[in-house]
């Protein structure tokens, strides 16, 4: 187990009053494993991301659970320490390539300046580290193009330096937010790919944040499901895909256009929208969208049940009512 | 065959990027260079590439948001390319738009009911005081409620917003809708509600789509047809069927194969495209899809394809169907 | 027609039927405004200000007296009286009361900033939104004039145009309105250059709008933020360039109090009387600082992107 994750809860104080972005969840992450998170805008899953790697911006703030990494809490940890644990052995790639990098810096100087402070090299082996490092990641004649600025480079080629850069210290933790969302989907493709085959080359694990369930689909090996800051539905790919169990991931796979479905039908649609987080539904988050919703569903909330290593949070599955396991 | 509702021939725009101390252009961007399409009344066409191909380029000219370098637009059989401002701005109700980012299509100080309301004034389609009534309805039409007429954009969440974007599209009584990647800004769940909005306001009110996406997956659901951009070039167009079941030319192969399959036991065999998008301002010489092409030729590198139908409806412009 | 759609949101509203006022940005700006100290110790200080001037320019129109004393009567017997109960703040060389010139003279710092703002603002406003809509050529010549102005010290250009003018209070307020006319003319340029990319304004002209319509409805409400903020700074602007003219001779002529034209003719007497000095400086530095404080105020409370959720 290299991450593991017990009930953490993370909370902005807005003047309205407090969001529960991330609502006690609790998941871990082993050796050599991508694990998905998918949730829509508002789910809370880069919230997520953002408390394991002690990002957060005020007025959010970690109020509860404990993150371990290598069986060690990060919360006890120094700033310091927790400094040279990020970047070193859990890094980050974002979303938008453009604005995460640094327009006035080269990209070698960026990519160097990190080997340098965490893993103690000269300028000269760190130099050979940072072209090497550019082209595991596919960027072609590294050794010029190192020279190159942020703006000289199509929004691909920054999502690879973004990657070799998070790749640079070796680390065994990488931490994707929405890594393809803004690339064209050519593109898309080579970089999951390129996760795929760091992957196998680093042995490293990956927790790959996404809306996207092909992206999830395709590259992860188990799945959580998030809606409004809870998990509602946990479980190896296969078994999500082919058996889902919560009603809003059913939702989700069936109203997503595919490519090898022939019908010229209505797309099944989600009703509703996200509950506002200041005015959250009573009992289940998702009871107010459901087709399946039942009075108790309004009432209370349901709990995260595992059954056969699947977990999901839903009363049409809770054991003690005798309800059904399949769908 | 349906009757054509417009009809493009051979559309360019180039945009100036810079020009020598004489004023004389030396690098200029052809956004769309030569594109020849037509669509049908009440069809769909779906129009697919990745950013930087163009799309949405034809499409703000299709609105009149730009003026085409060279070519021809043809609407009901009128040459709109040929009219002045003051004529073109006659057509404006005929021919609207749904934008992309429902965060920037909303003018954010004005309510929803007075930027519904407002083409409908402009354009004198009503007397003044059955105008709310007729907001209220259009409201009612893409699902919003009427007392959210009252509101400002900012308390809408995105898909409410694009929404009300397509409500001030409908107001007009317009024949044809650019709709210019209206879903890709939203949620997936929402993605689904508007897509079948879009669908059911077709039906009803006997709308023609432009449908741009950057995925050959978003057009597959609401096209009839289809078509491909890459570089400024339409390279292949094809019924919606015969395309995704048969698709020729070899970015639309790729383009096809680079969307993820939700069904992990199904992982397809993929193309991986090398490289980036060459950049518009100097695109490749001879076929522009030549530099990451897998099945390229010798006379790819030197001849440009022209687009020519293979099979009925089905056109393509790729040097292994000459 | 009936609309078939029906996921209609609100259904259970619509027996109801309750119509919301729309929520008024005026009272979320005040909301935000009111937060900042500065921002309202400054607002504070301007409405003192005002009712000051007001005040003075009411009973001078009625002819009534409300200041302690006439402050342009000169007694040479009571020159340079230190500040004592009867001259809160001494009298001048001429033996005229400090304290009646100085709230006399808040009137005519008053007057001048929002006149010399209204021109330069009008003028300002037209010019950078042609140039920032119509772009190209339109705004190639008028940015190029604009920086040709801006090239020039605004003091030294506003003497030069006080030089073709002729001195005078009216003259004055001419120039300090025309030297400032580039500041509101690139910073409303710029602000139009930024919103008119975005897809209302593109939906506005799909529409069928007329380009007047397009800039009036769509492109300024969305810029007067700026404009207001930019306004409300200018007024220090214009208060500090009318005391420079005023200290330099050119702008209100005696025996009008003035506090530029008071700093001016009180700076012999630095050593000897200091205070002829200090109260008309303190008086404008406490003008232009409200205004400033204001208009920091007012940018952050009407930037939507500061404004907490």
């Amino acid at each position: 187990m290299l991450l593991e994750v017990k009930n953490l809860t993370t909370e902005f104080k807005l003047k309205r009053g407090i969001v529960k972005a991330v609502d006690d969840i609790s998941f871990t992450i082993d050796k050599g494993e991508i694990l998905a998170i998918v949730g829509e805008s508002g789910s809370g899953k880069s919230v997520t991301s953002l408390s394991i790697m002690g990002l957060l911006q005020k007025p959010g703030k970690v109020t509860g659970g404990q993150i371990f990494y290598k069986s060690q809490d990060l919360s006890t940890l120094s700033k310091k320490e927790l400094q040279k644990l990020r970047g070193n052995q859990i890094s980050m790639i974002f979303q938008e390539p453009m604005t995460s990098l640094n327009p006035v810096w080269r990209i070698k100087d960026q990519i160097m300046e990190s080997i340098m402070l965490h893993m103690k090299l000269s300028k000269k082996d760190a130099l050979a580290r940072t072209i090497e490092i550019l082209e595991t990641v596919g960027i072609p004649s590294a050794a010029q193009r190192a020279n190159d600025y942020p703006h000289q480079m199509s929004g691909g080629m920054r999502q690879r330096v973004m990657t070799a850069m998070a790749l640079a210290c070796n680390p065994e933790l990488l931490i994707a937010d929405e890594p393809t969302t803004a690339l064209d989907v050519t593109i898309q493709a080579q970089i999951l790919e390129l996760l795929y085959r760091m992957r196998e080359k680093f042995h490293m694990a990956v927790m790959l944040i996404t809306h996207d369930l092909g992206v999830v689909s395709e590259a992860a090996d188990r799945v959580i499901v998030m809606y409004c800051g809870k998990i509602m539905e946990e479980a190896d790919v296969r078994t999500l895909f082919n058996n889902p169990m919560h009603p809003y991931t059913i939702g989700l796979l069936k109203s997503i256009p595919q490519i090898d479905n022939d019908s010229d039908e209505r797309l099944y649609m989600i009703k509703g929208m996200v509950p506002n987080p200041l005015n959250m539904p009573k009992g289940c988050p998702f009871s107010d969208r459901c087709e399946q919703s039942m009075e108790r569903c309004t009432q209370e909330m349901p709990q995260l049940q595992d059954i056969d290593g699947h977990k999901v949070r839903c009363f049409l599955h809770d054991a003690k009512e005798g309800g059904s396991a399949k769908q | 065959m349906s009757e054509v509702l417009m009809d493009i021939q051979d559309l360019a725009k180039h945009f100036v990027i810079d020009t020598n101390f004489f004023g004389k252009p030396v690098s200029v961007l052809k956004a769309v260079d030569g594109v020849s399409f037509s669509i049908n009344q009440g069809e769909a066409f779906g129009l697919v590439g990745e950013s930087g191909c163009g799309k949405t380029t034809l499409g703000k000219i299709l609105v009149n948001l730009y003026r085409p370098t060279s070519g021809k637009l043809f609407f009901e059989g009128k040459d709109l390319t040929v009219l002045n401002e003051e004529q073109r701005r006659a057509y404006c109700k005929d021919i609207q738009m749904i934008f992309q980012d429902p965060y920037a299509s909303l003018n954010p100080k004005m309510t929803v009911g007075d930027i519904i309301a407002e083409p409908i004034l402009i354009n004198g389609l009503l007397p003044r005081n059955q105008v709310e009534e007729r907001v209220i309805y259009l409201l009612n039409c893409v699902g919003l409620a009427r007392h959210q007429r009252n509101r400002y954009p900012h308390e809408f969440s995105g898909g409410q917003r694009q929404r009300v974007g397509i409500a001030r599209a409908l107001a007009v009584e317009p024949k044809i809708i650019v709709c210019d990647e209206p879903v890709s800004a939203l949620d997936v769940s929402i993605q689904a509600q508007v897509l079948n909005l879009l669908g059911d306001l077709k039906e009803e009110f006997g709308l023609t789509y432009l449908f741009i996406a950057h995925g050959l997956n978003v057009v597959k659901h609401i096209s009839d047809r289809v078509g491909v951009m890459y570089l400024g070039k339409l390279v292949e167009v094809a019924p919606k069927k015969e395309l995704y079941a048969n698709p020729l030319h070899p970015y639309t192969q790729a383009l096809l194969s680079a969307i993820p399959v939700i069904n992990p036991e199904k992982k397809m065999e993929r193309i991986i495209l090398e490289g980036d998008v060459p950049s518009p301002i100097n695109p490749p010489a001879g076929c522009r899809f030549c530099s990451r092409c897998f099945k390229k030729l010798e006379q790819c590198k030197l001849n440009e394809p022209k687009l020519k139908e293979v099979s009925p409806g089905h056109f393509v412009a790729c040097h292994l169907f000459d | 027609m009936e609309p078939k759609y029906s996921s209609n949101p609100d259904e259970n509203l619509q027996a109801a039927e309750y119509v919301e006022k729309p929520e008024s940005q005026l009272k979320a700006m005040w909301e935000t405004l009111r937060q900042n100290k500065a921002a309202v110790a400054g607002l504070f200080i301007i409405g003192i200000l005002a009712i000051i001037a007001l005040t003075v320019w009411l009973s001078e129109l009625m002819g009534k007296q409300i200041l302690p004393y006439d402050p342009n009567y000169a007694d040479m017997t009571k020159s340079f009286i230190k500040p004592n109960a009867q001259h809160w703040f001494g009298t001048d060389q001429l033996g005229r009361d400090m304290f009646s010139r100085i709230l006399d003279g808040t009137k005519i710092s008053l007057f001048v900033g929002v006149t010399a703002v209204a021109i330069s603002l009008t003028i300002g406003v037209i010019f950078g939104a042609i140039a920032g809509y119509r772009g190209g050529k339109t705004d190639t010549v008028i940015m190029r004039l604009m920086d040709m102005m801006l090239a020039i010290p605004s003091i030294l250009l506003a003497i030069a145009f006080m030089a073709a003018l002729g001195k005078g209070l009216d003259k004055a307020i001419i120039a300090i309105g025309l030297v400032s006319i580039p500041e509101y003319a690139r910073i409303v340029r710029g602000s139009i250059l930024s919103v008119k990319e975005n897809d209302y304004v593109h939906a506005a002209k799909i529409m069928g709008n007329k380009t007047s319509r397009i800039i009036y409805k769509h492109i300024l409400p969305n810029v007067i933020s700026v404009i207001v903020v930019r306004a409300t700074l200018g007024v220090s602007t214009a208060v500090l360039d009318t005391a420079a003219l005023g200290f330099l001779g050119l702008g209100v002529q005696p025996p009008f109090a003035e506090w530029g034209d008071m700093l001016g003719r009180a700076r012999g007497f630095i050593f000897s009387a200091p205070y002829t000095l200090i109260f008309p400086g303190i008086a404008i530095t406490i003008t232009v600082l409200a205004f400033n404080l204001l208009g920091d105020g007012l940018r952050d409370a009407l930037d939507p992107k500061s404004r907490i959720k």
